[in-house]
């Protein structure tokens, strides 16, 4: 935070299409924008915290179903995921890059890339989904884990405990895939400019702050892999 | 409000522009403001509908003019939408969507476009609440405690708390556009020590508004996700937690009530600067303050949770922290009265209602120690004491700050001045009538009334009936200023461009301002409230 105010009386250096009518520069402009990001960005860490709270106390009180609970989780899958997230979040900085050096067609390619993983990541989840819902692993009134109670006889697990577990899984991982769908959507629209050639070394302000966007939701799935997948995985 | 149409009359924000369109598709902070101003204004009246009722209700000892079920609909009615759709949004939304960029010299908020969309949300949350209201209402208490409400009641808590949910997302987008502001809009020269306190106050708000209303939201959202799947995330039957619900309720609810008075206190800077022609004593202290309640205030919330089965130890470190809020508020009282000191005071209407904030909010900080203390709120919990001591707060303190800012502002506001008089009267009736409704409250509580019971044993009557008989003054001082504000949008006498002599960027530009606030971007050189520079208006006329 500078702790200078930001100097609006200098005559305007030039009025870009992109310079809304009430900031006086483009620099000024563009910190705002970069700001008021970050702060959205914490107001999402404040909102995923909520869940990160509930599920810190309740892994303590019941460890042994959430330890069973992460172990019925496809551990290949999750892996697979967070490799694809850490890549999509490699070819939005390089598309970021690729925006500042005006490089039109190589932003495009990379914005889609980011796109195709995202879809990829989603695809993977929902396959995770579908298994648990075969399984009856879904909480509400199908909710049965007798399979895992046989499969886990050294871990003695309550049913309704058990659910807890899976309700913050759910809540957590839909949460997370929710913002994945926004993001791509984000991402189609910028693809959309970018082809058009809307942004350029002087101005390129939404790639940056959808690359913010995007890697947060990219760093909430790193958090969430080991939290919830990774708990206990020793037989 | 298209009353500023006077032939001849300097282009403005109001009469720039006219039509329907023009202030549902604005994106003028100002006249957001205004939109803001209506909606709330609006619920004002819908949650004191609810507040005679209850009123009304306690006037006998019998349960005679509502059921039992009914009245707990309607406290929680009447607590919802004080809360959510009032008390939250009341200051920020409105005085605060009008003034900050102009106190601080920008042609707009940085997102003027958020802007719109946080009011479309505010409204489309307050539908949907107005459409629960209608069709069922919820019988929870305004705060929604598990597992009653999601696993007993079969009143509409999903649709409560969709809500809620969306106009909290109307409040963190005003934060966060408050934030980026002040950070980066403000003019040449006028550093973070020259802000007037209005603008410390805002700021701190804003930073409880996006740091506590996601934890809130997300909150509803499992209470939501429990309730329509039979979950037991905090039913204590299904292996949930229910004090968890509460911690996580209380993080954003504790520091909500600051959401509602920060702002409110900077208002009251304003206003006694203004009138006591000083430099507010302790300039450094009372910015600095604002923000310590912020930072405090995230660290007091399970003061609400004494009797609810948390440990003593941390039942005690709440309670100590609990204490340490009160230092920056005194802070900001003792300051306030420094700068009364050897003041040149007039007792206007903003005046007054900003002494009755003094004194009201004092009272309400002080019973707020009460119960801060352990043994003490082991016997008020769930009384009328506390229902005493957070509507002095809430009440007292905010509607007393937020309705001296608007007489305060209102010739900026509208370019009309309101009639004096009446004015002055308002003000008496809402400090007396305030008083009169919730000081027997004190005694009810302590003497061992409960709380949200409609009925109650006959030898509390007399104090309920000065309760009710308070109410009807009080609705009177409120009633009031409504009718001759619109009354003023006709007949009130045009307004200077600085009627009250009063420093401040906003007093520098025309009245009502033009749609970019000022033909030339202002440099500041200039300490805040520099009173001793400013000629006191010779007489400051009124509308008669």
């Amino acid at each position: 935070m500078r702790d200078s105010p930001a100097v609006v009386a200098q005559a305007p250096e030039h009025h870009g299409p992109e310079l809304l009518h009430h900031f006086a520069r483009a620099e000024q402009q563009r910190d705002s924008a970069a700001l008021g990001m970050w702060l959205f960005l914490a107001t999402e860490i404040m909102f995923f915290g909520g869940m990160f709270c509930a599920y810190l106390i309740y892994r303590l009180w019941y460890f042994n179903e959430f330890a069973v609970g992460s172990r019925s989780l496809d551990i290949y899958m999750g892996t697979a995921n967070t490799v694809v997230l850490i890549c999509s979040s490699l070819t939005v900085a390089m598309g970021v890059r690729a925006a500042q050096l005006g490089k039109r067609r190589l932003l495009v390619v990379l914005l889609l890339l980011t796109i195709l993983f995202g879809a990829a990541f989603l695809g993977v989840k929902a396959i995770e989904w579908h298994e648990k819902y075969e399984k009856h692993h879904i909480p509400g009134a199908s909710f049965n884990v007798s399979d895992l109670m046989r499969e886990n006889p050294q871990m003695p697990i309550d049913q309704n405990h058990e659910q807890i577990y899976f309700s913050l899984y759910f809540a957590m991982t839909g949460l997370h895939a929710l913002h994945m769908v926004v993001g791509i959507g984000i991402f189609v629209v910028l693809t959309w400019y970018a082809w058009r050639g809307r942004y350029t070394p002087e101005y390129h302000t939404p790639i940056e702050l959808g690359g913010l966007y995007w890697h947060f939701v990219d760093v909430v799935w790193i958090y969430l892999f080991p939290l919830l997948y990774l708990i206990d995985r020793r037989r | 409000m298209a009353t500023a149409v006077l032939t001849g009359e300097r282009e403005n924000y109001l009469n720039k522009e006219y039509g329907i369109s023009s202030w549902l598709l604005t994106t003028d902070h100002k006249r957001i403001a205004l939109l803001y101003l209506m909606s709330v204004t609006l619920f004002f009246f819908v949650g004191g509908f609810f507040a005679l009722l209850i009123r009304l209700e306690l006037l006998t000892p019998a349960g005679d003019l509502l059921l039992a079920d009914t009245y707990n609909k309607v406290f929680t009615m009447h607590g919802m939408v004080m809360v959510f759709f009032f008390l939250i949004p009341v200051v920020p939304a409105v005085l605060g969507n009008f003034l900050v960029p102009l106190m601080i010299g920008a042609k707009d908020l940085a997102f003027p476009r958020i802007n719109l969309l946080s009011w479309y949300l505010y409204v489309i949350g307050g539908l949907i609440f107005i459409h629960c209201m209608m069709t069922g209402g919820v019988d929870t208490g305004w705060t929604f405690y598990t597992p009653f409400s999601t696993a007993f009641t079969n009143t509409k808590i999903v649709e409560a708390g969709l809500a809620v949910f969306v106009a909290g997302f109307s409040s963190i987008l005003t934060g966060l556009n408050f934030i980026v502001t002040i950070h980066r809009m403000r003019a040449p020269g006028l550093t973070w020590s020259r802000l007037p306190l209005f603008i410390w106050a805002h700021y701190a708000t804003a930073l409880i508004m996006i740091l506590g209303t996601p934890v809130v939201a997300v909150t509803i959202l499992l209470v939501a996700v429990e309730r329509v799947f039979h979950l037991g995330i905090f039913n204590p039957a299904l292996g949930g937690d229910p004090l968890l619900f509460q911690h996580l309720f209380w993080f954003y609810s504790h520091p909500a009530v600051y959401i509602m008075i920060l702002p409110s206190m900077g208002i009251v800077s304003e206003i006694i600067a203004c009138f006591s022609r000083k430099r507010i004593f302790g300039y450094e202290f009372v910015a600095m303050s604002s923000i310590g309640i912020a930072v405090l205030g995230f660290l007091v919330w399970a003061h609400h949770m004494f009797v609810a089965g948390i440990s003593l130890y941390s039942a005690l470190v709440f309670s100590a922290l609990s204490y340490l809020v009160a230092v920056p508020s005194a802070v900001k009282v003792f300051n306030w009265t420094a700068t009364l000191y050897k003041g040149s005071i007039s007792y206007t209407t903003p005046m007054i209602y900003a002494l009755g904030f003094l004194g009201l909010f004092t009272m309400g900080g002080l019973t707020g120690l009460f119960l801060a203390c352990l043994g003490i709120d082991v016997h008020v919990t769930d009384t009328y004491f506390v229902v005493a001591h957070f509507h002095y707060i809430m009440v007292g303190g905010v509607l007393m700050g937020y309705l001296g800012g608007v007489h305060f502002w209102w010739p900026k506001m509208t370019g009309r001045l309101y009639p004096e008089g009446w004015g002055r009267v308002s003000a008496v009736l809402v400090f007396t009538g305030f008083n009169l409704t919730f000081f027997p409250q004190f005694i009810l509580g302590y003497a061992g009334m409960p709380r949200r019971y409609w009925q109650y044993p006959p030898e509390f009557q007399v104090l309920n009936v000065l309760s009710t008989a308070g109410s009807t003054v009080l609705a009177v001082g409120y009633v009031l200023p409504m009718i001759y504000f619109l009354w003023s949008l006709r007949y009130g006498k045009i307004a200077d461009d600085n009627p009250w002599g009063a420093a401040g960027l906003e007093w520098k530009t025309s009245s009502p301002p033009t749609t970019f606030n000022f033909d030339q971007t202002p440099e500041v050189t200039w300490e805040a409230y520099n009173y001793d520079q400013i000629p006191a208006p010779a007489e400051v006329s009124f509308a008669r």
